[in-house]
């Protein structure tokens, strides 16, 4: 049990961070000030909701660790977080994509996960859910801008679209970790999920201008620590300052 | 009574980004105890990642240190979560005058997906015409809008 609600604290806690580093690294490149400055601001939510959920797994684990033994001394295959968010930024186009699908399945998931028999989790979703309205009102209306746009931005986002699209079903997958904590009711019924996200996505789309991909084939491997080349690098990048100092603070 | 002196003591101290709000105008202490001689303060944080909330708990501490009061636990609270509404009218007025649009509405009006940008004073010249720049501002607690009518760009505290 305990094993079961680490393991999934930190699937949370890793998919919330590693998006947000993501996000981060658009800090100071941005094509429009204002947009600098919202990718940077939904940065610091996501990270902020992964220090809470890093307290909580510290707590979890109940070994003397804090949250950022857990963020910098884990290995690649120890994080937990999904495909999609550890994927890279590519242009302004593929990162808006990714935080729309990520968004769409993000505020049903916070919204379900409210109602969690945990407590502490339940409190960290009503936390989080207000601020994750918020980023999929922009990147929705992000998607649309630029799908809706110029031929150019259409097609920029539409092959976006094509090439993150197979990352997209492990967000609704139920693995073995799912499956047992909601036959305890912590775990959000991810198959409750996959059809608000379906239509959010359809709707957004459709106003866009672009189209599903028809691809079913989905990759899926993050939530048991199968990663792509590209969590390699990121970790590589947060971790170093601690790794070479340990426990270093300013 | 100590615990009356310690609400004293909080009502001086400022949220960092928004100086002109007192942490009580904010509303985010949500109670004060004496547990055994120690001071235990709760407060919950406004965003998931404002970088304020280490500054403000710093804050907490020196000033309750200068007066005398060493012995003092902070904790964050999640639940229930904050919101805009508990910002004292005080707290409104006071934003408002330094020139940030108070939160217009309740909390949840932004629950729906392209729920429409709430009708927002400009804190310049009261003009009711004026339209949201960008839903992200300087911080996270706000939005950034502009008047139509006398032109100046303003921040907004959007509703949470």
């Amino acid at each position: 049990m305990i094993e079961k609600l680490l393991d999934y604290t930190l699937r949370l806690a890793d998919t919330a961070l590693i998006l947000g580093h993501r996000l981060s690294e658009w800090c100071g490149h941005a094509p429009a000030l204002e947009q600098d400055i919202a990718l940077s601001n939904i940065a610091l939510d996501h990270i902020g909701q992964a220090r809470n959920y890093y307290q909580y797994a510290a707590k979890i684990q109940n070994l003397g660790k804090t949250e950022d033994d857990l963020a910098y001394f884990r290995d690649e295959r120890a994080y937990r977080n999904v495909l999609l968010v550890e994927l890279p930024n590519g242009d302004f186009g593929k990162t808006l994509v990714r935080q729309f699908l990520y968004d769409a399945y993000h505020l049903p998931f916070l919204s379900a996960l409210q109602d969690s028999k945990d407590e502490q989790l339940a409190a960290i979703a009503a936390k989080s859910l207000k601020e994750a309205r918020y980023h999929l009102q922009w990147s929705s209306e992000w998607v649309i801008r630029l799908g809706d746009g110029t031929e150019f931005s259409h097609q920029r986002v539409q092959n976006a679209l094509n090439e993150l699209w197979r990352f997209t079903g492990e967000l609704t997958a139920p693995n073995v970790t799912d499956s047992f904590l909601m036959s305890y009711e912590i775990a959000v019924d991810l198959n409750i999920i996959r059809p608000i996200w379906e239509k959010t996505v359809s709707d957004v789309l459709k106003q866009a201008t672009l189209s599903a991909p028809t691809q079913k084939w989905m990759q899926k491997g993050g939530k048991e620590g199968i990663h792509t080349e590209s969590l390699g690098y990121i970790l590589a990048e947060m971790q170093h300052l601690q790794r070479t100092h340990p426990n270093c603070t300013w | 009574m100590v615990i009356n002196q310690i609400w004293q003591l909080l009502e001086t101290v400022c949220d960092p980004e928004v100086p002109v709000l007192s942490i009580l105008d904010l509303g985010i202490v949500r109670d004060v105890t004496e547990i055994k001689g120690q001071l235990v303060i709760q407060i919950t944080p406004t965003y998931s990642g404002c970088p304020a909330m280490n500054v403000i708990e710093m804050e907490i501490r020196a000033t309750l240190w200068e007066a005398g009061f060493k012995n003092v636990l902070i904790q964050s609270v999640l639940k229930p979560a904050w919101t805009t509404d508990w910002l004292s009218e005080n707290g409104k007025r006071k934003l408002e005058k330094y020139g940030i649009a108070p939160p217009v509405t309740a909390s949840g009006h932004v629950g729906t997906l392209f729920g429409r940008n709430p009708e927002v004073k400009c804190p310049q010249c009261g003009s009711k015409k004026t339209e949201m720049v960008s839903l992200f501002g300087s911080t996270a607690c706000k939005a950034f809008y502009k008047c139509l009518d006398c032109l100046e760009p303003f921040d907004y505290f959007k509703c949470l």
